[in-house]
């Protein structure tokens, strides 16, 4: 059945000219530290690379052609598999382009349990880079470390939701459930530990003489490079551009809680993973403030919008025309008005964009998500050339690209 | 009869419309109620028609004459501080206008502001590149031309980019069903096998919770265990359920309640 020259190459058919020293290397798709379906073709004189294609598109769904073709509601759980490294930031980003578009106001409890969720998620996503960056640069101990805080954080967080990896923990409108009893408790808990962990893995990275090898004036990105490249989060701000959307547009509680903005101007991964640090530690003391919030708020968790969000479960149990209401919005969908919106947040990775217009319909007319891990690969096309084979792997580890959000 | 279905927009269609129903709008106001846009707006119009323009949560947009797109980006970047492009892409407009509109969604940092440059171009136009002013429009481009089929020109490096380079069709167009069409669903075995292999491999199952009762090879019916691979269409041998030791299994400790810890504190 199986035709021999389809899979099989003739190789009397081909003929090898040897012009220069050029050596074209296929890296990947399917190399561990590319985190991902990464295939980078690289062009080499000897060990240097003087040319680099990437290659992307292996874990392609087609997020936005299924978006058109859900309701709403229908297209959350979906948002998880973007970037599944911290997935409640997936979330919370289109569940606030929705709120956006059909101008609703979220209770305060659920404000403040979204925060945290936010917080926990960019913690859990900074722990699992700084582990994975390190196991491909060689340290294995600071790999088990960072994994074991983070398995803490994803504990916390399946007491939350009962998912460990793909939350789907928001909605629109709201949140679906109240914090359990003791999760304010160990997130103190937590918390109290966190800068002794932290100060663990600078100690065994900061100085560390392979470390600084690999990392420092490595993958620099000047600052006209990282804003033409439509870079984000980290990657901008380790390139000197002060720019975090937590600070500079503040949704959510952003603009009630004291944070700082690390910022360097170095640009090479060094810098990068000094930032990646120092984001952790305002992580944690943002968490310590929000946690402080949510005793005495008031007890609702949805918005009151009964066009668009379903009533609570007590009122859809007692009151026949909630129950119609919900029906409605359980097998139709909600129908936001006539409109588009543009929403970024600051996700862990960097800005994470959702775009939705919408023509009254309850599937939106076009949903388009925009992954900052989709332009810090492309990135890769003008960082690599001049780096050598070693490198590749520190500058992918630094780039913090998952794939989820760069196929979508 | 057939149900009629649309041919230029095979999307899912809501299957309750209300025919005295309006849809509410997103409020729109105008440019000059904010200072800094209107003079974005003010230094777009000195140069170049501006068809529309309002303030839509929070953000301005700004539609243009498509041949314009260039020359208002450059604008907007060198002049007026619009220093990074945030996104772009386009949206299917066939089935009604036939055009596909582009949109350019810009950001600037010094003045924290986000406008979206908007334009239409028709079906078999072209479009030209920004990506001499910001290189992320090179992966941007290069996705919208393999979402849409829309041709940018100038472009570097003109391929697709998430889909295969031998990708017949354009996904994200209305007219791609959402499963695919038949040359996605043979895509495989056509490159690797031939067409002429299409009968003999057959069609791709793509139902997930699909079980074949008489399919011995990949699944199991407890309680009825056959050997790997019995052909059973034909009725299948009585296989009775027959339990392990009666005692216990060999070398399992059977768990006592009394000799055990329970652990309350995760040691957080």
């Amino acid at each position: 059945m199986q035709q021999a020259n389809r899979l099989r190459p003739f190789f009397e058919n081909i003929t090898f000219d040897r012009v220069d020293n050029e050596m074209v290397l296929n890296f990947g798709p399917q190399h561990p530290s590319s985190h991902g379906q990464l295939r980078l073709m690289l062009h080499m004189q000897q060990e240097q690379i003087t040319k680099a294609h990437p290659d992307i598109g292996y874990l392609h769904r087609g997020m936005e052609k299924m978006a058109e073709n859900m309701i709403y509601n229908e297209f959350m759980p979906t948002t998880d598999r973007m970037d599944y490294i911290a997935s409640s930031s997936n979330n919370y980003g289109f569940a606030l382009a929705v709120e956006k578009l059909i101008g609703l106001e979220v209770p305060r409890r659920a404000k403040v349990i979204r925060m945290l969720l936010l917080e926990i998620n960019r913690l859990m996503s900074h722990l699992f880079w700084l582990a994975t960056t390190a196991l491909d640069i060689g340290a294995m101990t600071v790999f088990l470390y960072a994994f074991r805080e983070r398995e803490y954080l994803m504990d916390l967080v399946e007491d939350y939701c009962g998912a460990r990896l793909t939350h789907a923990a928001i909605r629109i409108g709201g949140v679906p459930l109240d914090l359990p009893d003791n999760f304010i408790t160990d997130l103190r808990k937590f918390l109290d530990k966190l800068p002794a962990n932290i100060k663990d893995y600078e100690d065994l990275l900061d100085k560390n003489r392979v470390w600084l090898m690999r990392m420092e004036n490595v993958g620099v990105i000047s600052k006209e490079m990282a804003l033409s490249w439509g870079c984000s989060g980290v990657m901008l701000r380790a390139s000197g551009v002060q720019w975090d959307i937590r600070k500079e547009e503040p949704y959510e509680l952003y603009d009630e809680v004291e944070f700082n903005v690390p910022v360097s101007d170095k640009g090479d991964n060094y810098a990068r993973y000094k930032l990646y640090m120092a984001e952790m530690r305002e992580s944690a003391k943002i968490l310590y403030q929000v946690a402080d919030m949510y005793e005495g708020t008031p007890t609702e968790l949805m918005a009151h919008a009964p066009q668009y969000i379903s009533a609570p479960k007590l009122d859809i149990m007692t009151q026949n025309y909630a129950l119609m209401q919900h029906f409605v919005l359980v097998t139709q969908g909600m129908r936001p008005p006539v409109g588009e919106v543009y929403v970024p947040t600051e996700s862990p990775k960097g800005e994470l964009g959702f775009y939705i217009n919408s023509q009254g319909g309850p599937y939106p007319y076009r949903l388009k998500l925009r992954g900052p891990s989709f332009w810090h690969t492309g990135i890769l096309t003008d960082l690599l050339p001049g780096h050598y084979i070693p490198d590749v792997v520190s500058i992918i580890g630094t780039t913090n690209i998952v794939f989820g959000e760069v196929d979508r | 009869m057939r149900a009629y279905t649309p041919k230029d927009n095979v999307q899912k269609k809501s299957y309750y419309t209300d025919r005295f129903w309006v849809a509410p709008q997103v409020a729109k106001s105008a440019v000059s109620d904010d200072a800094v846009f209107a003079a974005d707006l003010d230094a777009i119009k000195a140069k170049f028609d501006v068809l529309d323009a309002y303030i839509q949560v929070d953000q301005m947009v700004v539609v243009i004459h498509a041949n314009d797109n260039y020359a208002v980006l450059e604008l907007l970047k060198n002049e007026r501080e619009y220093t990074q492009l945030s996104e772009m892409s386009a949206i299917d407009w066939l089935a009604t206008e036939g055009k596909f509109e582009i949109f350019y969604q810009m950001l600037s940092m010094a003045k924290r502001k986000r406008v979206r440059i908007k334009c239409k171009i028709d079906e078999k136009e072209a479009i030209q590149s920004v990506e001499k002013l910001f290189r992320c429009a090179d992966w941007s481009e290069r996705e919208m031309y393999d979402m849409f089929g829309v041709v940018v020109n100038n472009h570097p490096f003109m391929k697709r980019i998430l889909m295969p380079d031998d990708w017949e069709g354009f996904p994200l167009r209305k007219t791609y069903p959402l499963q695919g069409d038949e040359f996605a669903a043979w895509y495989e075995v056509d490159k690797i096998f031939g067409k002429e292999a299409r009968e003999i491999i057959g069609p791709e199952n793509r139902d997930p919770a699909r079980i074949d009762r008489y399919d011995t090879k990949r699944f199991a019916r407890l309680g009825h265990e056959v050997p790997f691979g019995t052909d059973i269409s034909q009725g299948e041998p009585d296989t009775p359920l027959v339990y392990q030791e009666q005692k216990g299994v060999f070398m399992v400790d059977k768990f006592d309640t009394q000799k055990s810890v329970v652990i309350s504190d995760r040691h957080r």
